[in-house]
């Protein structure tokens, strides 16, 4: 018997709301990151569950974009983290607060 | 039944992945905790019959972006653990939570009413005759197309922009990412880098 999709998107649900929560409460900029990950992962998890509910394989392709996006945004991402570390020697997200008013 | 055993091991173990990433306290750690969670959620993908996306995410995720990952841990050398019991912005981790369960309460919450609408099979159907790789390249180079090249154009602009911000800092000191290193005045961190900066300029590539 198949599981029924409600299941999968409530388990993504629960995933993106623990990448929220990571996000919100870690400092160190790249656990931050991780974390952005796992709420991109839930998201991916929630399109492949509405490409099998609806029987569309456009959910499918999204998904492959969205891998696509997630590699460059990392990449981007942990090179501006490696400058920031260069100038300020810190990976901290407190430590970075030029901008402060 | 062997559907729900899949299901009710890979969620668990993809949640415990993602609590593992949030509560541990070494970077290290959080990054094999997150390979947890990326393989758990290639065999839940594998469960709903997207083939070819589990082996995208085992070899892009869980090989290119970790590997990723851990290599930047390596490089800055941040092997120092991080406490994270003290809370430097009063408030905030209650109000983190608070907001985290109020999302996930009205998620939940919708899920009591229907989950899909609209038509079957509007793009393609997922079942049927056919491989699912097959039938995800048709896609691809036929209707988004377009989208496909536009990712191509992104990932040639990622690399540019990764060589950039992995450079050494510019020749001229006073450029705008000089600036600031100024402004800091002559702090620790600043002062190699500054100092740095002429010699390395002279190095080729």
């Amino acid at each position: 018997m198949r599981v029924p999709g409600a299941w999968y998107l409530g388990l993504a649900a629960v995933l993106f709301t623990l990448g929220a929560l990571g996000l919100l409460v870690r400092r160190n900029v790249l656990v931050m990151f991780m974390c952005v990950e796992l709420m991109l992962n839930a998201v991916n998890l929630t399109f492949v569950t509405y490409a099998r509910m609806l029987d569309d394989l456009g959910g499918q392709v999204v998904v492959f974009f969205v891998l696509v996006v997630a590699a460059v945004e990392v990449v981007v991402g942990l090179g501006i983290i490696v400058a920031i570390f260069r100038r300020r020697g810190t990976a901290t997200a407190d430590d970075v607060s030029l901008l402060r008013g | 039944m062997i559907d729900w055993v899949v299901f009710v091991v890979a969620g668990a173990a993809c949640l415990a992945g993602a609590l593992g990433v949030i509560v541990s306290r070494h970077p290290v750690h959080a990054a094999l905790n997150l390979v947890m969670t990326l393989f758990a959620v290639a065999v839940l993908f594998v469960a709903q019959e997207a083939h070819f996306l589990a082996a995208v995410q085992v070899i892009v995720y869980a090989g290119a972006i970790v590997v990723l990952f851990l290599f930047v841990i390596m490089l800055l050398g941040i092997d120092r653990q991080e406490d994270i019991r003290t809370e430097t912005l009063r408030g905030q981790r209650p109000l983190a939570f608070l907001v985290v369960a109020l999302v996930l309460a009205e998620i939940l919450l919708l899920a009591r009413t229907t989950w899909v609408t609209g038509a079957d099979s509007l793009v393609a159907a997922a079942s049927g005759p056919g491989s699912n790789i097959a039938k995800l390249g048709e896609l691809l180079f036929t209707r988004y197309l377009l989208a496909f090249e536009a990712t191509s154009v992104l990932l040639v602009i990622a690399v540019v922009a990764a060589i950039m911000l992995a450079r050494r800092a510019p020749e001229h000191p006073d450029d705008l990412t000089g600036d600031e290193g100024q402004v800091e005045g002559p702090g620790p961190s600043a002062e190699p880098v500054v100092a740095g900066a002429p010699g390395d300029a002279a190095v080729p590539g």
